[in-house]
């Protein structure tokens, strides 16, 4: 986020787009209704009647995937209406002449045909953004987990910069993260082509400077995604696999393909809390401690540093996680020594200035917000105040290509996937949770009323549900919050996976998944699994 | 800024400020049951009324606005008398079920009772007896001890805008209930629970887990989503017992179901406990020493043979920044390749 959670009840208007807000992110959910109790407007462009809707001013229920041809139409109007910051585009950004070239051709009576939205809505969105004082933008996967996920993202960027609506309190761009931990994994350096901070492994003084740091000598080759590992394990160019703490099984597209990928390897070692679908396809278990068990840090969706603190022993001779590299590094050669886990902190503060202010002490009660370089830093609650790093933001035109796999005759339905409130992510937690469980028992596909009384079906049959890579049985919950034409599966379940549908094509630049967007058909009379 | 007097000290606040607000500014105790600091006033218990100079009954102090030049005092005989017969009143209904309460040690209405040593009733009354159960899984609803405060309701409307639950009846058998006196089906975030006063809303699995005593209390972060909320685990025995949040945190003391009620995977049972190594298609049990140098023997011959780009590390949004950056660590500088990811895209 370039915000923080607090400003958000201070927003004027709140566009949330391709995030069901209240259950994926409940806290931050919360806030925003705050935020409408204080007087803000709500703007929701989902394909799905989520919960926000209720508290919207305006609902955009588009298409899945036509978001771009959404966005390029509330821009058009924001240009037609003069809604333009002349100065903040002047001072701050590069190539408005031509991005405004480009949404000429997305009048929202032509977007209105492309997205099914009515033309008055784009408008009064448009509007409403684009005369609002403190409006902040929201997303997360619903925008990113599509093949043009990357183009989704600059249309986005697009409407805050050419609007001026980036860089001041409750006022940004915010992807709201998924897990306690994604902002910190991708910040530590867990990513194929940069070292912790953001730092390219491709050049050549910054390797050097962490060839130093770390006495060792460094590949010069950016890696592979997780994405790419598995197609890679599938051509026998990956033969060996060390997992800590995923389940890819259950999390990845394509749960077949997944399956004959990890299979395919020589040697798979899987480290986890539990038995997960993954670990059971392993060479060795590694049995680790959950949060509850260690000492560390989480860093959460808007860049804070918390400290997470260990309350019991772990089980069983489980170990911590970082324990176990230690000892494992070190018996392969590479000796890494810290005596407290509060040193590694430190280590990544020299390596990364953006964190060396942060140390446990500073954040024994309330994290801090990176970037916090020094020991006397407050911390940066929101980005880009007074101007962008790299001198000027560039406008990127970006033009509305549909999605890979619609619908036809024969996978008549579009299937989008996602969370629920009672579950989180592959389930490999809450699953194992009674009390959740009752009230979130089992898989469901939700569809609207209207499709489901033209395939006969009822609420709470038992349906299948194929796409061009599999099939799942499932009950069918008959719904308004899905459109006609499109259906909704939670991907937390693993005896109705519904990564076994799903599309595993990438998005060319940041390699993210299709998992928003697939063509299904749906049967009745299989009579159940 | 208005200027008033508190029991004789001069207090200046900005104009609206209730004079409960005002008091506890300058750090002026006065007890309230029904109160809360971010819900609307409710002005029902009455526990909180002071004397204003000039008015010659008692008001309440969390629904009264300061005024100019108002002398306020927040303590004498009268008013505490009459805040010992309001607590009489309230617990002439009440259970007197503290030996086994789970609130207990905990609960707003025992402790104002021990301090305005009531401990029989001078008013037993008649009880009012609720033989329904609410059979949801999360939440345990025993009406008979709850006070009327409202709060509950107030926060299932007013923050987590659902509004599932309200007061319903009059007079003696007024009494929270979702509508229909059906059981709740709601969000279950547990905001309620939390600010009940009282042992009428406590979680269903803290039952008999253990109370006040023995009892650590840890500070963590929720291991769940990316909103980071700050998590209060009470742990007895190596168990999690419950979970709770203080109100001084990013969060605001809110959680969700996840959060609240969702962390006994921590102890379950089939957590794993030991290393394995699959021996002719089975996982068995091995020690640490065997399955580490296994390991490494095994990462080391598949380098050896096809070079360090072979392997590859999917490293966990789920663990913490340190174990994160030592596992990008190993990867790159033991391993030595920069075939390292997770699943931030996933
Ligand atoms: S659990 Fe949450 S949604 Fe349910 S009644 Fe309590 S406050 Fe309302
Ligand atoms: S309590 Fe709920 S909203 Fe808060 S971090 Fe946990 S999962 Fe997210
Ligand atoms: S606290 Fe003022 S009436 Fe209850």
């Amino acid at each position: 986020m370039t915000n923080s959670i607090p400003e958000i009840e201070n927003n004027d208007v709140i566009f949330v787009i391709g995030s069901n807000t209240t259950e994926t992110h409940p806290i931050i959910g919360l806030r925003m209704k705050k935020a409408v109790r204080k007087g803000a407007k709500i703007i929701v462009a989902d394909p799905r009647k989520i919960n926000l809707v209720r508290f919207s001013t305006v609902w955009m229920q588009h298409r899945p995937g036509t978001d771009v041809a959404l966005l390029n139409g509330m821009m058009h109007v924001v240009l037609q209406e003069q809604l333009v910051d002349k100065g903040f585009v002047k001072e701050w950004t590069e190539g408005f002449d031509t991005f405004r070239k480009s949404l000429a051709d997305y009048s929202p009576e032509k977007v209105e045909k492309i997205t099914g939205v009515p033309k008055k809505d784009i408008v009064s969105a448009a509007l409403l953004y684009g005369k609002a004082k403190r409006p902040a933008i929201y997303y997360t996967m619903g925008i990113t987990q599509h093949a043009h996920g990357t183009q989704n993202v600059f249309a986005i960027a697009n409407l805050a910069l050419m609007t001026g609506n980036l860089g001041r309190e409750s006022t940004g761009v915010n992807p709201l993260r998924g897990q306690n931990n994604v902002q910190g994994a991708t910040d530590m350096g867990c990513i194929p082509n940069q070292y912790p901070g953001y730092q390219r492994v491709d050049l050549p003084s910054i390797r050097a400077k962490f060839e130093t740091a770390w006495d060792a000598k460094l590949s010069d080759k950016p890696g592979l995604t997780a994405t790419e590992m598995m197609n890679a394990a599938m051509e026998d160019k990956v033969k060996a696999l060390y997992i800590m703490g995923e389940n890819p099984v259950m999390s990845d597209p394509d749960t077949h393909h997944t399956v004959k990928a990890l299979k395919n390897l020589d040697f798979l070692v899987v480290q986890d809390i539990f038995m997960t679908e993954t670990a059971q396809l392993a060479d060795v278990v590694l049995p680790s401690a959950c949060f509850a068990e260690k000492d560390g840090t989480f860093t959460n969706t808007e860049r804070r540093v918390q400290r997470v603190k260990k309350a019991l022993n772990p089980p069983g001779k489980a170990r911590e996680d970082s324990a176990i590299i230690l000892e494992l590094s070190r018996r392969m050669g590479y000796d890494m020594k810290y005596n407290l886990i509060e040193e590694v902190l430190r280590e990544i503060g020299g390596l990364w200035p953006a964190v060396a202010g942060i140390t446990y002490g500073r954040i024994e009660k309330w994290g801090l917000q990176w970037p916090c370089p020094t020991l006397d830093h407050p911390g940066t609650p929101y980005l880009f105040k007074g101007g962008f790093p790299r001198g000027k933001a560039s406008f990127t035109p970006v033009s509305y290509e549909p999605s890979k796999e619609l619908p036809d005759k024969e996978y008549p339905f579009i299937l989008t996937t996602g969370r629920q409130l009672f579950q989180y992510h592959t389930g490999s937690m809450t699953r194992k949770v009674k009390e959740l469980n009752i009230v979130a028992p089992e898989a469901y596909v939700e569809i609207n009323p209207a499709d489901a009384e033209r395939l006969k079906i009822a609420d709470g049959d038992t349906v299948r549900v194929t796409s061009r890579r599999g099939s799942i049985d499932l009950k069918a919950l008959v719904s308004e919050r899905p459109s006609e034409g499109l259906v909704f599966i939670p991907f937390h379940y693993r005896e109705a996976a519904a990564n076994i549908l799903t599309n595993p094509q990438l998005d060319p630049v940041c390699k993210i998944p299709e998992l928003k967007v697939c063509a299904v058909k749906i049967e009745t009379g299989h009579g159940g699994q | 800024m208005i200027d008033l007097s508190i029991n004789g000290l001069p207090v200046s606040v900005p104009e609206g400020t209730t004079i409960l607000d005002a008091a506890r500014f300058a750090d002026i105790p006065i007890p309230t049951l029904c109160h809360h600091p971010k819900l609307t006033p409710y002005g029902g218990c009455r526990l909180c009324i002071v004397d204003v100079k000039g008015i010659n009954r008692p008001v309440t102090s969390c629904t009264t606005p300061v005024a100019a030049g108002m002398e306020v005092t927040t303590t004498s005989p009268t008013i505490e008398k009459l805040r010992k017969t309001i607590l009489e009143l309230i617990l002439s209904d009440h259970p007197n079920d503290c030996m086994v309460c789970e609130k207990a040690g905990d609960c707003t209405l025992q402790e104002l009772a021990y301090f305005y040593g009531i401990r029989e009733n001078r008013l037993d009354g008649e009880r009012r007896v609720y033989a329904k159960k609410d059979d949801n899984p999360f939440i345990e609803r025993n009406m008979e001890k709850c006070i009327l405060c409202g709060k509950c309701v107030r926060i299932c409307d007013e923050v987590q805008g659902v509004g599932a639950i309200d007061i319903a009846y009059r007079g003696f058998n007024a009494k929270v209930c979702p509508p229909f006196e059906k059981n709740l089906d709601c969000e279950f975030c547990g905001q309620c629970v939390s600010v009940c006063p009282t042992g009428a809303l406590t979680g269903k699995a803290w039952g008999q887990r253990g109370r006040q005593k023995d009892i650590k209390e840890i500070e963590t972060i929720c291991p769940y989503c990316g909103c980071g909320c700050s998590i209060t685990l009470h742990v007895r025995r190596n168990e999690v017992i419950r979970v709770s949040s203080r109100e001084d945190t990013l969060n605001e003391g809110w959680l969700c179901p996840k959060g609240r009620f969702g962390y006994s995977f921590i102890n379950n049972a089939a957590r794993l406990k030991t290393p394995l190594i699959r021996e002719e298609g089975q996982l068995k049990e091995a020690t640490w020493d065997e399955a580490l140098d296994f390991i490494a023997d095994r990462l080391g011959k598949v380098k050896a043979k096809y070079g360090a780009d072979s392997i590859a590390g999917l490293s966990s949004a789920r663990c913490t920044n340190e174990e994160n950056y030592l596992f990008q660590k190993f990867m790159r500088a033991a391993v030595g390749t920069n075939n390292v990811d997770h699943c931030a895209r996933l």
